[in-house]
């Protein structure tokens, strides 16, 4: 895998992509949100400092889902009108990008499913069901939400502003599943809910106060 | 603040803040997953997310209505440190009777959030479900986990309190509709509002539980009432207890079979007699010696009569001839018959009973006969047999292995009772049940 180098067009610090497809990512030192024009950088905004830390989770934090490891690369912060959520973007170790989603420490893995059918925005409400995969999925929770800050490297150049409806899903056997209705054709992610201990998280941050 | 666990492992790291309404210093212990923070001062509720901490709501509490245990407690929880960081109260109206109980939000930066519920000293340790429970059709009962949930309550849950912090928009007088399907120890409560619905599983803990878990001083409050998941003291022992009935009551069977099996039946006596009652006076004789064998054994003794609308009385002795022991005993036989409104008929011709414990030796009987005088001759046989098979003795073992069974059984029954009885189905009659109860008690 290479990983690919380059300089912060805004303050000259080294950048360096952790993983090769990663089309966006945020200058550690100047937070000049960065994307990748092949390897030429260009800074499209700025972000602010990001709102109180509170996910044990951080770059370059290791774990382990199924039988595959992976490290996080970056993370989207969505804000909603029950506060805040985390969507950390990993790379399992054999190259594919996943998601990890930490809502105030409930966490879910899941990966782009592309190619099935979604309902259009508008059309769910709590309690429906939609089958992809085989499994049914139960429409439980729906959030209007907005990015509140971006972190290390993602998979897509993407920096609104406005509300974005995401409908999230579950199975009778702790399936998950999320609709992103951000961009003009609605994406799918599947996955697991998952306990914080069957990540088997390492290199977390550390708690002051709590060990 | 409270840090009074069995086991802190460090001092907890607070952001200090102060109430924009009343100037309190505020503390907020759940780094940034809080969503509402409650000034414990003036009840204001603040917006954790906004760095200026708007005010959302303010409302009165009661002086009452103060958490069991402190917010900024720490303890321990399968295995887990948390802090005790948000507690509210939630009230249901069930027949214009309101009943309110406690909730508190404990936080490990890890873990995350997991809650404690308390109502009338019944606790439960809470947290959110990864996946949903299949709802039956009807929804009288749902599956989670190969284990069936029966559906106990449902009803509107308006929160009336709150205190601390919240992963979630809380504002007081809002409700959501809660329904409860219990499988003790265990609830499986869904909360359902407009947007959302999340499915939690609790688990029954004592109050003693949690006063040892957080370290709190004195004892728990004393539970009042069955509540809906709590396991009954008894469920587990009854099982254990009819397993045990029916092991001893296979154990009673298989020796009765062998008593009988092995039973000799052997003939010791066989006589005939007559009773002529024209006659007046005196008409008890004693019976030739006849030998009683082998080992101690139940003797049966048989006396059959021609008696016809008529009786005969027998006062036995069973008399042993060496040592004199004597098995004192009287028979009536009586047979009466005749037609009415069809044939009817009231006795029997022949009595058999059974003497349990008759050691061997030679023995004789005195006989006593008594009838109606002038009846004519009555004739009667006296049969005697050893070592003959004795049910009644296993019907009372039965019997007594029974009782204990029975009891347990009973008192499950009516805890069960006591359980319903609080829920959207009670028991028919519950009040007539536990009254018999309480008599059957004494």
């Amino acid at each position: 895998m290479t990983q690919p180098a380059a300089n912060c067009p805004n303050c000259g610090a080294k950048i360096v992509f952790r993983w090769s497809a990663s089309v966006q990512t945020v200058c550690e030192y100047c937070k000049s949100i960065l994307v990748r024009t092949d390897i030429d950088l260009k800074k499209v905004g700025q972000v602010a400092d990001l709102p109180l830390h509170s996910s044990p989770v951080q770059i370059g934090t290791e774990g382990v889902y199924g039988r595959e490891s992976f490290v996080a690369i970056g993370r989207i912060i969505y804000e909603y009108d029950q506060g805040t959520w985390n969507e950390w973007h990993l790379m399992t170790n054999n190259g594919v990008s996943a998601w990890l989603s930490d809502a105030q420490d409930e966490y879910a893995v899941t990966f782009a499913a592309p190619g099935r059918k979604v309902p259009a925005e508008g059309q769910f409400q709590v309690g429906q069901n939609y089958v992809w995969d085989n499994e049914s999925y139960t429409v439980t929770t729906i959030t209007k939400a907005h990015y509140r800050g971006v972190e290390g490297e993602l998979p897509f150049e993407y920096w609104g502003k406005d509300d974005v409806i995401f409908v999230d899903l579950m199975t009778e056997n702790g399936k998950f599943a999320t609709l992103d209705y951000g961009d003009e054709a609605p994406v799918l992610y599947l996955g697991v809910a998952v306990a914080f201990d069957d990540l088997h998280l390492k290199n977390l941050r550390s708690f002051e106060g709590w060990s | 603040m409270s840090t009074s666990g069995p086991t802190p492992p460090g001092t907890p790291q607070v952001r200090s803040l102060n109430c924009p309404h009343c100037g309190a210093a505020l503390t907020l212990r759940s780094f940034g997953n809080a969503a509402n923070v409650v000034c414990e001062s003036c009840h204001s509720i603040l917006d954790a997310q906004d760095p200026l901490l708007k005010i959302l709501q303010t409302f009165k509490a009661k002086a009452t209505e103060s958490p069991l245990i402190p917010l900024g407690s720490r303890g321990k929880i399968r295995g887990t440190l948390y802090e005790v960081i948000g507690f509210d109260i939630r009230m249901i109206e069930v027949e214009g009777m309101p009943y309110t109980w406690g909730e508190y939000v404990l936080f490990n930066p890890y873990k995350g959030f997991r809650y404690l519920t308390e109502y009338n000293g019944h606790w439960n340790d809470t947290s959110i479900l990864r996946s949903l429970p299949d709802l039956s059709a009807g929804g009288s009962s749902l599956t989670y986990l190969g284990e069936t949930y029966k559906h106990f309550q449902s009803a509107e849950a308006k929160t009336t309190c709150v205190l601390g912090e919240f992963p979630w928009q809380v504002r007081v007088g809002e409700s959501a509709s809660v329904s409860d399907y219990v499988s003790p120890p265990r609830v499986i409560s869904r909360e359902r509002n407009q947007k959302e619905v999340t499915w939690s599983m609790g688990e029954y803990m004592t109050g003693a539980d949690i006063w040892k878990a957080f370290g709190l001083p004195g004892s728990a409050p004393s539970p009042i009432g069955v509540y809906e998941n709590q396991p009954s003291p008894v469920s587990r022992n009854m099982n254990t207890i009819w397993m045990a009935f029916a092991v001893l009551a296979i154990v009673l069977v298989g020796m009765l079979l062998a008593f009988s099996m092995f039973a000799r039946n052997e003939h010791v006596f066989d006589n005939n007699y007559a009773l002529d009652t024209n006659v007046r006076g005196e008409s008890s004789f004693v019976t030739e010696v006849f030998e009683i064998k082998g080992h101690t054994s139940a003797v049966e003794v048989t006396t059959s009569s021609d008696v016809d609308n008529n009786w005969i009385y027998l006062n036995y002795a069973l008399i042993n001839q060496d040592t004199g022991q004597a098995f004192d005993f009287g028979r009536e036989i009586s047979y009466y018959h005749g037609y009415d409104d069809g044939y009817w008929s009231e006795g029997s011709r022949s009595d058999s009973v059974t003497i349990p414990t008759v050691p061997p030796g030679n023995y004789y009987l005195r006989v006593e006969p008594e009838a109606d005088p002038g009846r004519g001759t009555l004739s009667y046989s006296i049969a005697l047999k050893r070592d003959v098979p004795q049910f009644s003795f296993f019907a009372i073992a039965l019997l007594l292995l029974a009782v204990p069974a029975g009891l347990i059984t009973w008192r499950s029954i009516s805890f069960e009772r006591q359980r319903w009885s609080e829920s959207d189905y009670p028991p028919a009659s519950v009040s007539d049940y536990v009254g018999s109860s309480d008599s059957s008690d004494d």
